[in-house]
């Protein structure tokens, strides 16, 4: 007993088994459904587009802390998750150096030149996505629709008709059934497709206490009201609400990318702030922009004013407000 | 039965089942005894005794006039060898009384021999301080100084705190089974001392049997109400027990006393007990041996002064090499580098961790994912008033209501990157601390 040292420190000396591989293993067992269903619905290829992603983001993050001599810490899964998250961003037609470079801008740019895993001021996966989106517009809106595309991708099959596209009149064609856009049948970015996937994995989420309800619900539920309010097209408001719902990456970002813990706010009464926000830019971009899809834009708006959500929103402290009251007071 | 709580809070494994089953064992004293002369919250003590002096089993060894003070008495009869500084359970150096068991626990006069009804409210609060009793609960605030709150703060809640929310630790839990009429009997003392015919009993619903055992003990007095509390971490810290059992919240920088409330722990009530029937002092507690690397875990009876080591020889000793020595539960408690401190009025427990039992990761950035905002029990934003802590950013901490923290480590527990979260507010607290001692001193010298 004498011989060896004992360990003195601060209490509390023991501590919940939950660590940050932990949550990011539950997010990236919650993301298999809509992982599942990309590749069921736009083949291998799909599933080859996740991994460069992936091994692009980890191989990214390891090289520049060994490079700049940092600890590394691609076992966090951050990493990991960015990479997923980034691959389901994008059409299944996108060429795999496109992927390398997103994964660039994405951990590098977004993430590590501000200090790594819990700095980014914006989603990183996000960050990339747009970078993407702003360099080469086309080859990021390339639709093909499901079991079409094997590893290759036949030209004649491409159509840039989503949905949303439909809806806002920039393109032509034919709305899908409202189940094929539950299930996911139909052209899109290779995970956002399936509502029906998505809501398994934020069920999952939200069972595990990985995430609170309040930023999806809350994101949701705006563009629900609002798109059922405004209805846009020829539709009927319930159907425009619908089609809004289901179409382009709502479930996918309130779920997933919204709820991303370092670039959305701590509180609760933030985290309302942030779904609702989120809610109304992706309405206003759908409605008066012009771009079908405003998902992306309206998480990184929100990203920046987290800080600002998180300075003004605090908890009232216990014992500060209702001095002696409660509701035995009159005892 | 209706469960009452607060907000916030985690669950821990209870981790009581290795103890909570057997009965308390009486430990018979050791050769040599220590006994430190500050241990409780207030004015350090002065020795009555010199070296070579013999002395009773409950006779006074140190007081002082101080009114946050409370008298330390031996435990055993013997001889004083030794007055000088040795290691107290918080890692420090302090001036302690050494006395040798003569092995006779030849008793010192009683205390007080008159019944509860012959006792004045003045006389029982004198008591309580002449038998040094103080909180139980490990804090070791002096007893009589929460009794006698000033006259504008009238008193209406007395509650009896039996949550015992910690981990590991069932020495409350034992006490309440096994001396039900001694709590009850010393919450009436308290009762009286307030003259109120009311007060609470508030027990974590893990303690059916307690419950039970306290509410058949508390039908034959009448007035008294025992209560379910909800099993959460901290339940048993003061301002949540209050808020749970009330509805009041404890105003921030306010003490229980600025809602009505006095909240005295269910050992406290106990040696109350003792020193009203008894006339006898504080001069035994009853300590939780457990943790993994212990081999027999078990609770035990001892006397204040007995050392860390040889309570756990009585239990068996080590099955492995322990990694951790933590005095009082695994969520506040002190961990110390040294078997050789005593038993003091504060040791609820007495845990050997092992390896795996505390978690020994290194620390990655915060993620904010907020985990620590939702278990605060005090509603803070502790990774905030970490990171300005870290920064010394005092005026900032002072903003994000830094002092409000109890510490309880729900924030620390609960934290995916392992971040040191009460670790860097306690220190925050201490610079603040600093930092408006200065300002004081120099506003006093201004003006």
């Amino acid at each position: 007993m004498a011989d060896q040292l004992l360990v003195v420190s601060s209490s509390p000396h023991i501590r919940s088994k939950e660590t940050t591989s932990v949550i990011m293993r539950d997010v990236l067992i919650a993301l298999v459904p809509a992982l599942l269903c990309g590749v069921v619905y736009f083949g291998f290829r799909a599933l080859f587009l996740v991994a460069v992603t992936v091994l692009s983001c980890v191989g990214f993050e390891f090289l520049w802390q060994k490079i700049t001599k940092k600890p590394v810490t691609i076992s966090d899964g951050t990493a990991v998750v960015t990479g997923v998250l980034l691959a389901m961003n994008v059409p299944v037609t996108a060429p795999w150096w496109m992927m390398v470079v997103g994964s660039f801008v994405a951990i590098i740019i977004a993430k590590q030149l501000f200090g790594g895993t819990g700095h980014n001021f914006v989603n990183p996966a996000l960050a990339g996505r747009a970078f993407l989106l702003a360099s080469w517009p086309v080859l990021m809106t390339r639709w093909v629709l499901p079991f079409t595309t094997g590893f290759t991708v036949a030209p004649d099959l491409v159509s840039s008709a989503t949905p949303l596209a439909i809806l806002k009149g920039t393109a032509e064609g034919e709305f899908p059934s409202l189940l094929d856009m539950f299930l996911g049948n139909i052209g899109g970015c290779m995970g956002e497709t399936s509502a029906l996937a998505l809501l398994l994995g934020g069920i999952y989420l939200v069972i595990r206490k990985v995430i609170s309800p309040r930023i999806p619900l809350c994101f949701i539920g705006t563009v629900a009201v609002l798109t059922f309010l405004f209805s846009s097209g020829d539709l009927s408001a319930f159907d425009s609400m619908l089609y809004n719902l289901l179409g382009g990456g709502l479930f996918l970002g309130a779920i997933f990318m919204a709820t991303d813990y370092v670039t959305s706010p701590m509180t609760a009464k933030g985290q309302v702030i942030m779904g609702i926000g989120c809610g109304v830019i992706t309405f206003i971009i759908r409605k008066f922009g012009g771009y079908p899809e405003g998902v992306s834009y309206a998480i990184l708006l929100m990203n920046i004013a987290t800080p600002l959500i998180d300075k003004y929103c605090r908890p009232k402290t216990f014992g500060t407000v209702a001095k002696g009251g409660g509701k035995n007071a009159e005892k | 039965m209706q469960k009452l709580t607060f907000k916030g809070g985690i669950h821990p494994n209870d981790s009581k089942s290795a103890t909570n089953q057997i009965p308390i064992r009486e430990l018979a004293p050791p050769d040599t005894l220590y006994f430190p002369m500050q241990q409780h919250i207030g004015a350090p003590l002065s020795s009555l005794v010199s070296v070579g002096d013999t002395v009773k089993m409950g006779q006074k060894i140190a007081d002082s006039d101080a009114y946050m003070s409370v008298p330390l008495h031996a435990s055993v009869s013997g001889t004083v060898k030794d007055i000088g500084l040795y290691l107290y359970p918080t890692g420090l150096k302090m001036p302690t009384i050494v006395i040798e068991n003569d092995g006779k626990d030849t008793p010192e006069e009683p205390l007080n021999t008159k019944t509860l009804e012959e006792l004045a409210p003045k006389e029982l609060v004198g008591l309580v301080r002449e038998a040094g009793i103080v909180g139980m609960g490990g804090a070791g605030f002096p007893t009589h100084v929460k009794l006698s709150p000033p006259p504008e703060k009238k008193i209406t809640y007395i509650i009896v705190n039996g949550a015992e929310c910690e981990p590991y630790l069932t020495s409350d839990h034992r006490v309440m089974l096994e001396q039900p009429e001694d709590v009850i009997f010393g919450l009436r003392a308290v009762m009286k001392i307030f003259s109120l015919n009311e007060a609470y009993i508030g027990i974590e619903e893990n303690k059916p049997d307690a419950i039970s055992a306290i509410s058949s003990a508390a039908e034959k007095a009448k007035g008294i109400h025992v209560l379910t509390l909800a099993k959460k971490y901290p339940q048993g810290a003061e301002k949540q027990l209050i808020r749970a059992v009330t509805g009041r919240e404890v105003p921030s920088g306010g003490l229980p006393m600025d809602v009505g409330c006095v909240v005295i722990n269910v050992d406290t009530a106990v040696e109350i007990s003792r020193a009203v029937r008894l006339g006898l002092p504080l001069m035994r507690r009853v300590v939780t041996v457990a943790g993994g690397a212990v081999k027999h875990p078990a609770n035990f009876r001892v006397r204040i002064g007995t050392p860390f080591r040889y309570v756990i020889e009585q239990a068996g000793g080590f099955t492995e090499e322990p990694k951790k020595i933590v005095m009082g539960g695994p969520m506040m408690g002190i961990s110390g580098y040294s078997l050789d401190v005593p038993v003091v009025k504060g040791t609820s427990g007495i845990l050997a961790f092992t390896e795996s039992e505390v978690s020994i990761r290194s620390t990655s950035n915060c993620i904010r994912c907020g985990k620590c905002v939702e278990v605060c029990p005090m509603n803070l934003i502790p990774a905030m008033l970490s990171a300005h802590s870290i920064r010394k950013n005092l005026e900032q901490c002072e903003k994000y209501h830094l002092m409000d923290c109890i510490e309880c480590g729900s924030c620390s527990y609960t934290c995916p990157a392992q971040r040191h979260l009460v670790q860097s507010i306690r220190w925050g607290k201490q610079q603040l601390q600093i930092k408006r001692a200065k300002e004081r001193a120099r506003g006093n010298k201004n003006g």
